[in-house]
């Protein structure tokens, strides 16, 4: 934690209020995201309960499994996030619009554009808390490779028809929530975290209760007060008055109440399969179907609480302008969403289950790529993070007091001014180290040429290198002026990429060579066993 | 086993399982103690299936039962863990694994105390014939560093296993068993007449509790029981670590929020301390990046005392009832 965050969480407990992390939003908020509130079943590793899903706070869809240990029961719980899941992705894939995009010529080898389409927007899934995108990624592994009976007819258990299609788009989601800056896929906790700090540990963060609590406390109550409350309350009934975002439940939740629901319901079910008459069953059907209503309620009451808080990050989120270069990343995630898109259009099978070592290094590589690029956007974008990055010694802020014309000796001159800076940052700056500033949304470069003591003060003096235009006078506008208030950075405010991997039929040895034959055969489902979970 | 970690060794076509019923952790140790002895003399592949072993923590003993301890023919003793999580194509939760090793780390530290035992006890045995506590002969029992982790196979009951080395844990763990105070020094330190008995009333409890020293950080949630105590207690007093372990480090010797701050805004502190210097500068670059910012009004009578919920965990909750919970 760098030491303005740690501030900041000082000043928010002596203010009993979460204090800022950021001056502006740095994830894009979708007008209509999806809400996924999930809930597992405890001691079934991955099994689901059931979720709150949809795109309208006032309407979310109910989906529950009534005994998690039923594989039908399962495949209709995935049936129905599929009927809205879905639908919803679908709605974005055909509103494109022209662009292009560079490729490597397969002839030539060289790097031309192409037209391509992209989509105008992207689908954007919002879960309450980092374990709510792990358990994406499970649904996803998980559905993934299920056999639907029109994809092979012999198969033991069929999936339900889209159901393996919903895997390779949660797949898809969970994957890209793994590049830094991406808003495909967001959990809640995080996006306030970083936006907030609070006056509890980042541990403690993890509780979206707790830390709406923060940010927003109830009148009259301060944020440690209502946190505690958020964290432990208990009402009569000795339930959690604030359950866990989940997906894990409340273990109290689990053994009074969701227990005893359950076993009711398998009574019923049992029963029902044992009646001997028309209206027997008829009396026992209404059995189960209380008892299933009962499991539905239940879930209900644990999700619900969640689901409000879910919108309610949200609303405090929007209260935040858009960071600047929020749009450019956003675009980075329809090129995203536009190729899944294609790959599945294209009839392109699931995605592996393990990376082969070219995918994985060049997934790696733009990891690192987008990290910088983030790290730089935020900054540029933010003053409150700017500061942590002048703290560091990585940027520099000051005015400028002198500027003086002068020339490359070349043949053709070109402008070269030395702009003397005033700042009290303390950069780290090697002799010709390169800053950045930013110039009408553009880096412009200098070069660190000396420095001039003068007592508290740092007087730096630059030579602006480039972005004056192609004349022996620079154009208007381009070169610094006395008394111009100027942030510099150390580091690139672009990324370029990387060096290039080579094709994955060239895989060197060492890295296990070439994919070869057993990567062209598709992946096999998972062997199905009587006492699955998922 | 035989394929994961000791794939050289002849084949188990047959396992010793000995059985370990005892009266008492102790006499189940001892049983254990034997049937490893026995096993290692014996050659061939053995499982011990909930052994018992006895370890010295803070000076006095913690019995500890791990899965299982598998014999391997060239005498060797691998640790088996089984844990519910799954292993997905290969892979688990690094939290989980990463917990499950520190676990079983321990158990490899104290195995190793009775490989050493075992030694010592074959060595006084002399004229190599073996003990009646089961002695080795003077060679101490290899205990691997790898240990087995059992695990359901992605989605189903099916086990799968991967070998997990846990020569850092074990290492960490060493260090910290040593680094333990006894407990010995931590009762003579209290006042004499303090008793934790739990028939004891609450408040007496509650101040038996407190009057041991503790050092609470976040991670102690997870953890421990009184971590709602200590950290009810730790806040009470402002302690810096109650925001996270780390932040103590970049605060030089100020141990409270209340410190850092006046000292962050030029209220005390020494200017020439370099941590001093360093939260001013922070407080400046802070404030000057939110100046442009909307002042976030503070709720009504919010304030740090409030904060203070004090020794008495439980009366703070119960003081707040009536309040909507999910704000
Ligand atoms: S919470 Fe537990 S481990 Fe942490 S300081 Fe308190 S007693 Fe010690």
């Amino acid at each position: 934690m760098s030491l303005i965050a740690t501030l900041g969480r000082m000043e928010a407990v002596r203010a009993g209020q979460a204090q800022p992390a950021a001056t502006v939003c740095h994830r894009r908020l979708s007008a209509r995201p999806l809400v996924f509130v999930p809930l597992t079943t405890a001691g079934e590793a991955g099994a689901p309960l059931g979720a709150l899903v949809g795109t309208d706070p006032d309407a979310p869809r109910l989906l529950v499994v009534a005994q998690p240990r039923d594989r039908d029961l399962r495949f209709a719980f995935l049936a129905e996030l599929a009927d809205v899941v879905l639908p919803y992705i679908d709605g974005f894939a055909a509103d494109v619009e022209a662009a292009e995009r560079t490729e490597t010529d397969p002839e030539t080898g060289k790097r031309i554009k192409v037209e391509a389409e992209l989509c105008a927007d992207a689908p954007q899934l919002i879960v309450p808390s980092r374990a709510g995108i792990d358990f994406v990624r499970l649904l996803g592994r998980s559905m993934r490779f299920r056999r639907t009976a029109e994809q092979d007819p012999e198969t033991p258990y069929p999936a339900p028809p889209r159901v393996p299609l919903l895997g390779r788009w949660l797949t898809h989601f969970g994957e890209r929530a793994r590049v830094p800056g991406s808003s495909l896929l967001l959990a809640l906790t995080d996006v306030l975290g970083l936006h907030w700090t609070t006056g509890q540990s980042s541990l403690e963060d993890q509780h979206l209760g707790a830390l709406l609590a923060w940010i927003a406390p109830p009148d009259g109550l301060s944020g440690a007060r209502a946190a505690l409350r958020a964290e432990l309350a208990r009402g009569a009934d000795d339930q959690l008055l604030c359950p866990p975002a989940g997906p894990a439940t409340d273990p109290a939740f689990d053994n009074r109440l969701l227990a005893p629901a359950i076993e009711r319901y398998d009574r019923a079910r049992t029963a029902l399969a044992a009646a001997e008459d028309g209206l027997e069953a008829d009396d026992r059907l209404g059995d189960l179907t209380n008892a299933e209503k009962a499991v539905r309620d239940l879930v209900e009451s644990r999700t619900l609480p969640t689901w409000q808080a879910v919108w309610r990050g949200l609303d405090l989120l929007r209260e935040l302008p858009e960071g600047a270069h929020v749009a450019d990343r956003w675009t980075r995630d329809r090129w995203s969403f536009t190729a899944h898109r294609d790959r599945v259009a294209a009839g392109e099978p699931p995605q592996p289950r393990r990376d082969d070592a070219v995918t994985a290094a060049n997934k790696l590589a733009s990891r690192e790529r987008e990290q910088a690029r983030l790290d730089a956007q935020e900054a540029l974008d933010d003053p409150l993070v700017m500061a942590g990055r002048r703290l560091a010694g990585e940027a520099f802020a000051g005015e400028v007091v002198d500027v003086v014309m002068a020339y490359s000796e070349s043949k053709r001159p070109s402008p070269r001014p030395l702009i003397t800076v005033r700042t009290a940052d303390r950069p780290h700056l090697g002799e010709r180290a390169k800053v950045y500033r930013s110039l009408d949304g553009r880096p412009q470069t200098a070069e660190f040429v000396g420095t001039q003591d003068a007592g508290d003060d740092a007087v730096l003096v630059l030579r602006i290198v480039d972005k004056m235009g192609r004349g022996k006078e620079p154009e208007a506008g381009s070169v610094p002026e006395r008394g111009d208030r100027l942030c510099f950075t150390l580091f690139e405010h672009d990324q370029r990429g990387g060096a290039k991997l080579p094709d994955p039929e060239h895989t060197p040895w060492t890295h296990g060579g070439p994919p070869g034959e057993e990567a062209a055969v598709a992946e096999t489902a998972d062997p199905v066993t009587e006492e699955d979970v998922l | 086993m035989h394929e994961r970690l000791d794939p050289r060794a002849e084949p188990p076509h047959r396992a010793h399982v000995p059985d370990l019923t005892a009266d008492g952790p102790k006499g189940r140790a001892k049983r254990t103690r034997l049937a490893l002895g026995a096993a290692v003399a014996d050659g061939g592949w053995t499982l011990l299936d909930h052994p018992m072993l006895a370890l010295d923590v803070a000076g006095s003993p913690a019995f500890l039962e791990p899965d299982a301890v598998v014999v391997h023919p060239d005498g060797s003793w691998t640790v088996v863990e089984i844990k519910s999580f799954p292993m997905l194509d290969g892979s688990a939760d690094p939290a989980k694994v990463g917990a499950a090793a520190r676990q079983a780390a321990v158990y490899v530290l104290a195995l190793e105390r009775v490989a050493a035992a075992l030694a010592t006890d074959g060595e006084d045995d002399g004229e190599g014939g073996e003990g009646e506590d089961g002695g080795v002969h003077g060679r101490v029992p290899a205990v691997r560093h790898r240990v087995l982790l059992v695990c359901p196979k992605d989605f189903s009951n099916l086990p799968t296993a991967a070998a997990v080395d846990v020569r850092k844990q074990r290492a960490v763990t060493a260090r910290q068993l040593t680094r333990l105070t006894r407990l010995e020094d931590i009762a003579d330190a209290l006042p004499e007449g303090t008793c934790f008995a739990p028939d004891r009333p609450a408040g007496e409890l509650v101040e038996a509790v407190e009057r041991v020293p503790a050092t609470y950080a976040p991670d102690c949630l997870a953890a421990c029981e009184l971590a709602f105590h200590c950290r009810d207690r730790s806040r009470a007093d402002g302690a810096v670590a109650t925001l996270g372990r780390s932040v103590r480090a970049d605060l030089g010797g100020l141990a409270t929020v209340e410190d850092v701050l006046s000292a962050a805004h030029g209220e005390s502190g020494d200017p020439d301390d370099p941590a001093v210097a360093a939260l001013r500068r922070a407080a400046a670059l802070r404030a000057e990046a939110l100046a442009g910012l909307p002042r976030i009004p503070a709720p009504a009578g919010a304030h740090a005392t409030e904060t203070t919920a004090g020794a008495h965990a439980t009366e703070t909750t119960a003081a707040l009832q009536g309040v909507p919970a999910c704000p």
